[in-house]
């Protein structure tokens, strides 16, 4: 191994603390390029669906990853205003500009439960099961309560101890179709999330 | 090194030129904020955290609805709500969204002395890239709208981007994007000063003589603009400087002083050499040695 003085000692570090000196002044080899974070939506598969807060249904995009090829399982990753939706043109309100948090949330509720009357306790039941039950309390308050005629023989076929409620966030055509569905009950009293 | 996706035009404590033979058709950008027209909702602050995937603490309450209380590492723009009661005793509520004015002549560059850490495109933006970061807070004293925030997990300086990385693919900021009210435009700098024109007659005729564009020329203008309806006071939308100018600190450090240094340095560095041709290297004599010797003796017995 080469000996190294005193003095050639002290002359590299001197040259190496001129050196870094020189960089430090703003003389830096290096080229002036820089570059902006990467576009994370690129290739991210966009979907278009509609706010689930209030009654004004803004149109959202959804972006999840992959491209939907079969083996790809997607996650939704960002959300944003749907440009195209007539409502909103885009715009999001601070709700649904942060979304993807509701989404991905703990306490998101997504799958039916029921609570049993007097009980304190929420249990997990399935769609078909809480399809069963709504149609079963349905079905018996009907037949309890259905008014065929009135005193004076008028035919009404009305049913008024239930009502319908129905989301904003619908087509034309689901509308269309949940008022066919009720009428045809009977059901009168019907309103919609879109009063607010 | 990174490839290019916007052209740079500055570039912190580099003097090598940016590539240049590209001709000025980059438009200059700008976003414009109607501060008239602004609710308060706070949509471009969760739009902002949600694209820049930035999640604050939650903070407090001190009676106020600015929330969180101030810019930080984490929240790159905040609104901050004024109350004013004016000459005729009517109660007015200014509300600013207070970030980044994305400064032509940007305080916080000039200061910077990591080579590449603050940028500056040709459409105006001023970027940070925290890779070159060294956390040293210059930054901060070089701005006049004080905006760059250190952050407490990595120790390196946090702002707007302006969403630089959604510009480049030509889209709006998120906060743009989402605004509800249709306060926030973004477009050419000389379409959002035709339109912030236009609104600014519209606002006078409506009783608001005073409303004006801030485009402050202290700092060669900006890319991030206001329309506000008391231009003649923008103190009054919590401290927006009348004349923001980058502190004469800074200016004179960065400026006069760097070639100073650098002659200085020159200097020094000549004057070792011409002793050592000329007189050469101390060497220790016979008489040096024994004072050595006799010094040692002392200190050891």
């Amino acid at each position: 191994m080469a000996e190294v003085t005193r003095r050639e000692f002290l002359k590299f570090t001197g040259a190496s603390l001129a050196g870094s000196s020189l960089v430090l002044l703003g003389f830096t080899p290096e080229t002036a390029l820089a570059e902006v974070r990467q576009f994370k939506l690129a290739r991210a598969t966009e979907t278009r669906n509609t706010c689930p807060y209030c009654s004004v249904a803004c149109g959202v995009l959804m972006y999840g990853t992959g491209d939907r090829a079969k083996n790809a399982k997607s996650a939704i990753f960002h959300i944003e205003g749907d440009p195209d939706h007539p409502v909103n043109r885009g715009t999001l309100c601070p709700k649904g500009a942060s979304l993807i948090d509701f989404l991905h949330s703990d306490s998101r509720l997504q799958y039916p439960e029921y609570r049993a009357p007097r009980s304190a306790e929420w249990q997990r039941i399935s769609w078909d099961e809480a399809f069963d039950k709504i149609a079963g309390l349905m079905k018996k308050d009907r037949d309890q309560n259905f008014v065929a005629k009135t005193a004076d023989g008028l035919t009404v076929n009305r049913w008024l101890t239930t009502g319908m409620l129905a989301a904003s966030a619908s087509s034309n055509e689901t509308g269309y179709i949940t008022h066919k569905v009720m009428r045809s009950l009977g059901v009168l009293s019907f309103d919609n999330q879109a009063r607010v | 090194m990174a490839l290019q996706s916007l052209d740079i035009k500055q570039r912190s404590a580099t003097t090598t030129s940016p590539p240049g033979v590209r001709a000025e058709a980059t438009v200059e950008l700008a976003k414009l904020i109607d501060t008239t027209k602004c609710i308060g909702c706070k949509a471009c602050q969760t739009a902002c955290m949600e694209w820049n995937d930035l999640r604050d603490e939650v903070g407090d309450c001190n009676g106020t609805y600015d929330n969180p209380r101030d810019l930080t590492a984490e929240s790159w723009t905040v609104m901050r709500f004024a109350e004013y009661e004016n000459p005729k005793g009517d109660l007015e509520w200014l509300i600013r969204k207070d970030g980044c004015m994305h400064c032509a002549d940007p305080g916080c560059l000039k200061a910077c002395p990591s080579p590449g850490a603050i940028v500056q495109y040709a459409n105006g933006i001023v970027d940070f890239h925290e890779e070159h970061c060294i956390g040293c807070g210059y930054c901060i004293a070089g701005c006049p709208f004080d905006v760059p925030r250190i952050s407490k997990k990595d120790n390196k300086a946090y702002k707007c981007t302006l969403c630089s990385d959604r510009v480049a693919v030509g889209l709006e900021p998120a906060c743009v994007k989402t605004c509800p009210t249709g306060a926030i435009t973004f477009g050419t700098k000389q379409q959002m000063q035709h339109d912030a024109a236009e609104r600014v007659v519209d606002l006078k005729s409506r009783g608001f003589e005073n409303a004006g564009l801030y485009d402050p020329a202290g700092v060669g203008g900006t890319h991030v603009m206001y329309v506000l309806h008391h231009a003649d006071q923008p103190g009054l939308y919590n401290g927006l400087p009348e004349r923001p100018h980058v502190s004469a600190m800074v200016r004179l450090w960065k400026g006069a002083a760097k070639p100073l240094a650098l002659g200085g340095l020159l200097v020094a560095a000549l004057a070792g050499w011409l002793n050592y041709v000329r007189v050469g290297p101390k060497e220790a004599d016979a008489d040096d040695e024994r004072a050595a010797e006799r010094a040692k003796e002392r200190t050891d017995g």
